[in-house]
């Protein structure tokens, strides 16, 4: 049977019918292999036997591994789905499972891993990193091999006791869409021997005969014992052989453990392994028919190396041979593909297998998803060709810095002209993906027909952009690489004109569909010069549809996905029109059938109305624009963002050499204020008549673009006309004035503003003080509006109120513009940290949301304050944060303990009064600090006229002087899960770390897996039968040491509390922890309800506000405060505006009841408990029994 | 004193039903209204309208961020897009079958022709007695003619009368041109029974938020008078049943329904303002009274007070009217204060 699916779903079809037990934790790419496997099993979907597999999430992959450890050694059939930092952390267990000669499979989607960035993309760096564990390695090149040999690697680690993990490369096969022939049940069966199940069991432990496994060994024996699996190691070859050829013989299709391909008398080869094979193959299917010899050698056992099946694949007539690593392994002889090559052949040489030893060189490609295309195959080829080729060459990049990299050709094109090819720029919100994956779907099911889909998205989760990649062709498609040369390309957004390339990838006389608000007879007008010059140079074929107001007409607003998909059936002629329109509609019905008639209608009629409102448009003859492009950034940018950043912003980032980028990893602070993605129709506009200046809106604003000033009315002298101000409503400040500035081009228009607005106008209730409107009529007065509010004095931090959130409207953010979601939850709690402590602000932050809309590339939003300081911001891992951040702190106390240490041997020398004066400062408030700064820009003068060891030594840390204001951030996968072990482990330190967790209850960044966190009830992926435990409460545990200050907050909720609990826990010098409520868009509400969700969540009990403070405590006081009400409103009132509660309503309404009860009784329980709390005395709490430091 | 009746067939131990109301939104609320003594329980409408505007508000929660970012495809496991069908109403339709010893009907508030249909099904499927239809279209609609909606009722009743075996009731509204002349169409058309009146949503405005408030005030005895008197004229005169709702508040209000001829008698707003064990004070009440006017079962009291079916309607009411011209006229003023 034929169906079209991605390369996860392949894997886990395979991986799932043949498990008893699957052990998992999301990591990108590999997620999706889980939550098949959950989901499956939550259908209750059975394996080959009949059963329905256990499913089992754990707290980390180091988890994962473990329990599959244990239900290997107790006899199941077990499986775990992986990738990246997650293999790492499996890499304990794997050598135990492969030490015991465990069967077991690991399903490896390869991902690269974090150096000196994090990247979700795929090469082989985690793969490479465990091919020592004893493991067998078994390489999938696509989609319909990764269903293959998934079902080879299962068979082989059952003949073999070797453990296998099959891997194949992250998002190029794991999430590319291919129309592949899936095993049946009784193939699988025919290759799986139900003898060697048996064996398994009885191998596994057991009571009834009982033995050890898991010995400690000692000189006398460990090493002999470690030589006594050669012969295991030995068979795997064969075996994985014989269960290729059982698979030829159920479906045809054959695989060896070594694939040549190419000409016969071939002199020049690749090697290779991986995705990148399949690209190499048909290029050299290509070159050979040209008339080359050369050919390529596919590696599909990595592990245990088939050095003799190599060296038997390699024609006699070659005479150099290149290896090709998709992995980087600084100081090595070259990377691990290679060298086995050049041991292997060397060896075979030795022995006189091969006459001569070929010339080997190794190069590396395709790191981190980097393109690997038919030009760079024949790059390859052409370097073997060179008198000299390089060593340890790379292709695909420019790397001007070492000259490791090779020349290519890029519009070198190998494709069969009957393939079609289509390229898709949309945006996330409008479905252009979802409808390409329809579109997929419904010409993949045709006879005769194969399809292919690779879907690009941006680095932004709110106006992110899409590119999707479509090849539709008689033949199945092998093109692991992105579409060029394209006879269709839609434009599903017309401002994508003035921002991405979009012509580029057209072929000549290509068709354009671009979804316009233009009529047709204006739509050239409307076009930049570079475009009218492409469109004429290449011929295009233009088309027009307004497609947003067919959607908004149809009730559909901004969702142009099916309209635009009709129109590329009806002109592309993949399908004869009437054909495809039917097949349209009857995906629909399919698609959106689960979601209600209503949905379906509205999308039918898309269909019809599509049809009448496309039209082609007349292509002038000549250019007649003169509007250029629109400046990717303005002038007066620094060098790095003009030649950098930009480039990156502009999508030309792949052009960028090696010298342009840094060497560690290290890049400037506050680049996202350079771009300015106005992607919001809608934005906030203040009304200063109305204003009570409460602050409100600035501080719940998640993208930091609300800003407030007070200056004095003089300021005001050549304010651009409309600029708003209003008098400031302070008492005895006659004369000072007000001006809340929306940064417009940054707004998302997510409304958070207007919902925490307390206005009403008079008149007009509905209206608020902030308000929203139309984006595009304002856009070039306020550029101007802004310019002049930048100029505006700052307001004097140290004469800001800090305690109230009035007050925090004039401290300036250091975190801004952030790509979070439209009106996301965490980033005020972030935003806020910055305006508070922001230039002595040092931030560990966990892999998850908050590093991607924190530090993810082109643009970061952690930027600085106009005297160069601002927060220090470093991700490391996901489970580590902890730990990483605790030891900011040893660090920081190491170096001011020195720097006060020196500072005392230079008492004489640097003024014993200024000297006594800075050991001995107060460091709390805002002008104490001022204060200290002051007086260490006074020590550094003086400092410049002391020489000697102590002085460089004392130079170097003075700044530590000034107190640090440590934080650990993260979410709640993070510190409820994986890194639980060290959160509790750093609380319990007593050192003066502050601890923020952005607690939206579930792993937000990978798309929505249950944690410790997810409360009971809710639906979650891994949870989808709803979760069955209460969330834990981490407050409760940490308090429970005595000495650490903790607090619950939600801020739209109070935003009071909020501020008092972030300031109590930065002043308390001990560790901190705030748990912070965040709605989330995995939560199921429209993001704007979002404070009012959070609202709800308190007044219902189920999120009671506390502050727990040890200084209190100490000072005979009862350290538990209650800061919320008893519960006012029924649960139901705040789960039953969440989707993800709602669901279970109606998949599983008894059980949502059920657990709907159990949750108004755990929120009773649990106020009982708080309220108890809250009025016992000082002495039930436990003491901080810290000495002072 | 014997209180059994006979509703659309459905044998019932007394002639009080508990209609549609928040006390039916869960088994445990059925529970307690069977365990007051009711004859038997409509259970809360199903809205198809709001089943739909659901499905389209959960699809649009479902996409918002999907697709967008390359770790988070989606935020919801692939069960949550199933459509938030009746599957929620139907459960407690089926649980509250099977916990309570009386007949509870299901009442629904169809939009489109195929959920009329396919909804009654499945409600039937799910174990209702009997299928209340609660018909009406939004009055707002200026654009709709009174033959256009007259016709609808009759249509929606055909399809579904078509599509189950239960007993099928029709809740109509009381603004007919003819009221008489469409219960009689409901009648031909097959209807088991009518009921009298359904009470169009009349939304209250809040002068301080400046908002419309969704609410529905309960009803009092007063407004009891339209459908006592659409009930006496309808006695004799249709082969359905009739069932009375609105305006019960006392015993005598139930008794008042009977001697117009109202097979069985329904309140929610009796017992969602005493509590439903406020449904036992009714039937001692109606049992006195019946003893007290020597009325041995229900009915000996039934339609007592009916138009006589060879009456002339007309004539009745107009003599009826006439009547309480001439007692407001003889009056002084006084008497009409209360």
């Amino acid at each position: 049977m034929r169906v079209t699916v991605d390369g996860n779903e392949a894997t886990a079809s395979v991986a799932y019918r043949l498990s008893e037990v699957c052990c998992i934790y999301p990591i990108t790419p590999s997620s999706p292999m889980a939550e098949f496997a959950d989901e499956w099993a939550s259908h209750k979907r059975v394996n080959l036997w009949g059963g329905v597999p256990t499913v089992v999430e754990m707290q980390s992959e180091g988890g994962a591994a473990g329990a599959l450890h244990g239900a290997l050694q107790s006899g199941a059939l077990a499986t775990t789905f992986t990738a990246s930092q997650g293999l790492l952390l499996m890499i304990p267990n794997m050598y135990k499972i492969a030490g015991e000669l465990t069967p077991a499979v690991l399903h490896v989607a390869a991902r690269s891993l974090a150096a000196q960035g994090l990247s979700i993309f795929g090469d082989h760096a985690d793969v490479m990193a465990v091919r020592q564990t004893g493991f067998a390695i078994l390489a999938s090149a696509s989609v319909q091999e990764a269903h293959d040999l998934a079902l080879v690697a299962h068979a082989s680690t059952l003949v073999t006791r070797v453990p296998f993990l099959h891997f194949f490369d992250g998002f190029r096969t794991s999430h590319e869409l291919n129309t592949i022939e899936i095993l049946t049940d009784e193939d699988i069966a025919a290759v799986v021997s139900d003898e060697l199940i048996q064996a398994h069991r009885g191998r596994a432990l057991s009571p009834e005969h009982p033995f050890i496994r898991g010995t400690a060994q000692n000189p006398d024996v460990y090493f002999q014992a470690r030589e006594t699996v050669n012969p295991f190691y030995a068979a795997v070859p064969d075996a994985v052989e014989d269960a290729m050829a059982r698979v030829a013989g159920r479906t045809g299709r054959q695989y060896h453990i070594v694939d040549y391909s190419g000409h016969p008398e071939a002199e020049r080869v690749i090697v290779i392994m991986g995705s990148g094979g399949e690209t190499a193959k048909e290029t050299v299917a290509a070159l050979v028919a040209s008339g080359e010899r050369v050919g390529v050698v596919q590696i599909r056992l990595f592990r245990p190396f088939p050095a003799e099946a190599l060296a038997a694949a390699l024609p006699a007539t070659v005479r150099r041979v290149a290896v090709l690593d998709r992995t980087k392994e600084p100081g090595s002889m070259g990377e691990p593909l290679y060298l086995d090559t050049v041991a292997a052949l060397s060896e075979a040489a030795a022995k006189g297998v091969r006459q001569a030893m070929p010339e080997v060189f190794g190069g590396r490609y395709g790191l981190s998803s980097k393109e690997f295309t038919p030009g760079m195959v024949r790059g390859v080829f052409d370097e073997l060709s060179a008198d000299q080729p390089r060593r340890g060459f790379t292709v695909g990049i420019n790397d001007d810095v070492s000259g490791t990299s090779i020349s290519w050709d890029p519009t070198f094109d190998i494709e069969p002209a009957e393939t079609v090819r289509s390229i898709f720029f949309g945006l996330g919100s409008d479905g252009t993906v979802g409808a390409n994956k329809n579109t997929i779907k419904i010409l993949g099911d045709e006879e005769g027909l194969n399809a292919q889909g690779y879907f690009v998205y941006d680095s932004k989760k709110s106006g992110s952009q899409t590119v999707s990649h479509l090849r539709f062709g008689p033949k199945p498609i092998r093109a692991p690489y992105l579409v060029s040369q394209a006879s269709f390309i839609g434009c599903h957004q017309y401002g994508l004109l003035d921002r991405a390339d979009v012509l580029g990838p057209a072929a000549p006389g290509a068709t354009l569909l671009l979804n316009c608000p233009y009529p047709p007879d204006e739509v050239w007008d409307s076009f930049s010069r570079p475009v009218q010059e492409q469109i004429i140079a290449k011929g295009i074929d233009l088309y027009v549809i307004d497609a947003s107001r067919i959607a908004r007409d149809v009730g559909l607003a901004g969702r142009t996905n099916v309209i635009l998909q009709t129109c590329f059936f009806a002109i592309s002629g993949v399908l004869p029109r009437d054909v495809a329109i039917d097949r349209i509609k009857m995906a629909v019905a399919k698609t959106y059938g689960r979601r209600g008639t209503e949905v379906v209608e509205k999308n039918q009629a898309a269909v019809d109305r599509a049809l009448e409102g496309m039209h082609r448009v007349e292509v002038p003859g000549k250019v007649t624009a003169t509007r250029e492009l629109p400046r990717v950034v303005p002038d007066g940018v620094p060098e790095f963002v003009r030649t950098v950043t930009a480039e990156m912003m502009a999508g030309r980032g792949e052009a960028l050499p090696v010298s342009a980028l840094p060497v560690d990893g290290t890049y400037p602070s506050g680049t996202a204020a350079y771009e300015k993605r106005n992607i919001s129709e809608f934005i906030a506009r203040w009304e200063p008549e109305t204003c009570i200046q409460c602050g409100n809106c600035s501080f719940v604003c998640p993208h930091s673009v609300i800003r407030s000033r007070q200056y004095d009315k003089s300021h005001l002298k050549g304010a651009p006309d409309g600029f708003r101000s209003a008098r400031l409503d302070a008492v005895g400040l006659p004369d000072a004035r007000y001006t809340l500035q929306v940064y417009i081009e940054d707004c998302t228009g997510c409304g958070l503003c207007v919902e925490a607005c307390p206005v009403e106008t008079p008149g007009d209730p509905v209206r608020k003080a902030i308000n929203l409107t139309e984006r595009v009529p304002l856009v070039a007065a306020e550029r101007e509006n802004i310019a002049f509010f930048q100029t505006l004095p700052a307001t004097d931090r140290s004469r800001v109120d800090f305690g109230t959130v009035r007050g925090t409207q004039f401290l300036e953010p250091l975190f801004e513009f952030s790509g979070a979601c439209e009106g996301c939850g965490e980033t005020p709690y972030v935003k806020l940290l910055s305006q508070l402590f922001g230039d002595r602000l040092m931030v560990a932050n966990a892999t998850g949301c908050s590093s991607i809309y924190g530090g993810n590339l082109p643009t970061t939003p952690w930027t600085k304050d106009a005297d160069g300081r601002g927060p220090a911001w470093s991700n490391s891992l996901f489970e580590d944060n902890a730990e990483f951040g605790l030891g900011f702190r040893v660090a920081a106390d190491t170096h001011a303990g020195l720097a006060r240490r020196r500072l005392l041997e230079l008492r004489d020398a640097l003024g014993p009064e200024l000297v006594d004066d800075i050991l001995s400062a107060p460091q709390q408030r805002e002008s104490e600090l001022r204060a200290q700064r002051e007086r260490l820009a006074e020590l550094k003068r003086r400092l410049d006229g002391v020489d000697g060891t102590v002085a460089e030594d004392l130079r170097s840390v003075v700044d530590f002087l000034v107190r640090r204001s440590i934080w650990i951030v993260g979410g709640d996968g993070w510190a409820y899960d994986i890194g639980s072990g060290g959160l509790d482990h750093v609380l319990s330190s007593g050192r003066n770390v502050n601890v923020l967790v952005l607690d939206t209850e579930v792993y937000s960044n990978t798309g929505g897996q249950m944690s410790k966190a997810t409360p009971l009830g809710a639906v979650a992926k891994f949870a989808t039968s709803g979760k069955t435990v209460v969330s834990k409460d981490l407050a409760l545990q940490a308090i429970s040491y005595g000495s650490v200050y903790v607090a619950r907050v939600a801020m739209g909720a109070d935003p009071q509390q909020t501020l008092t609990a972030f300031r109590e826990a930065e002043a308390y010098d001990g560790p901190s922890l705030v748990l912070a409520y965040c709605h989330c868009i995995s939560h199921g509400i429209a993001m704007r309800d979002g404070l009012d969700q959070q609202y709800r969540a308190v007044e219902s009990g189920y999120w009671p506000l506390v502050r727990y403070d040890p200084v209190v405590r100490a000072a005979g006081g009862n350290p538990f405060m209650l800061d919320s009400t008893r519960p006012r409103i029924p649960l139901g009132d705040y789960t039953n505006r969440e989707l993800r509660y709602r669901s279970l309503q109606n998949t599983d309404p008894v059980e949502a009841e059920r657990l709907h009860g159990l949750g108004e009784q755990q929120v009773l329980r649990q106020w009982d408990v708080y309220e108890e709390m809250a009025t016992r005395g000082a002495q039930r709490f436990a003491a901080d029994a810290r000495k002072e430091q | 004193m014997d209180l059994t009746t006979d509703y659309m067939g459905l044998a019932l131990r007394n002639p009080l039903i508990a209609s549609a109301s928040p006390l039916s939104w869960t088994v445990e609320g059925v529970q307690r209204v069977a365990d007051a003594g009711v004859g038997a329980v409509v259970l809360y409408s199903l809205f198809e309208e709001q089943v739909r505007r659901d499905a389209a508000e959960n699809a649009r929660l479902i996409e918002a961020g999907s697709e967008s970012f390359a770790e988070s495809l989606s935020y919801f496991p692939d069960v949550a897009e199933d459509e938030p069908g009746p599957r929620h109403y139907l459960s407690v339709l089926e649980r509250a079958v099977a916990a309570v010893e009386i007949p509870v009907l299901g009442s629904l508030n169809g939009v489109t022709p195929g959920g009329w249909v396919d909804f009654a099904r499945q409600m039937q499927d799910a174990g209702a007695a009997a299928i209340e239809l609660n018909i009406y279209y939004l009055p707002g609609d200026t654009r709709i003619s009174g033959r256009e909606v007259e016709d609808r009722h009759v249509e929606v009743l055909r399809s579904v009368k078509e599509a189950v075996s239960v007993p099928v009731a029709v809740k109509l509204g009381p603004h007919f041109s003819s009221t008489g002349a469409m219960a009689m169409r409901l009648d031909e058309a097959g209807a088991d029974a009518l009921v009298l009146f359904n009470r169009f949503l009349q939304p209250d405005i809040d002068p301080e938020t400046l908002s419309v408030v969704p609410q529905i005030g309960l009803s009092h005895p007063s407004e009891a008078r339209l459908p006592r008197t659409w009930i006496a004229l309808l006695y004799g005169r249709v082969r359905a049943d009739l069932a009375a709702t609105t305006g019960v508040e006392g015993p005598d209000d139930v008794g008042k329904y009977l001697l117009a001829g109202a097979d069985v008698v329904m309140t929610a707003s009796a017992l969602l303002r005493h509590g439903p064990e406020y449904a036992a004070v009714l039937l001692d009440g109606l049992s006195d009274w019946m003893g007290r006017k020597g009325f041995e079962n229900v009915a000996a009291a039934r339609g007592k007070l009916a138009v006589p079916a060879e009456a002339d309607g007309a004539d009745y009411e107009r003599a009826g009217y006439v009547g309480a011209l001439r007692a407001a006229n003889m009056s002084d003023y006084a008497s009409w204060k209360a």
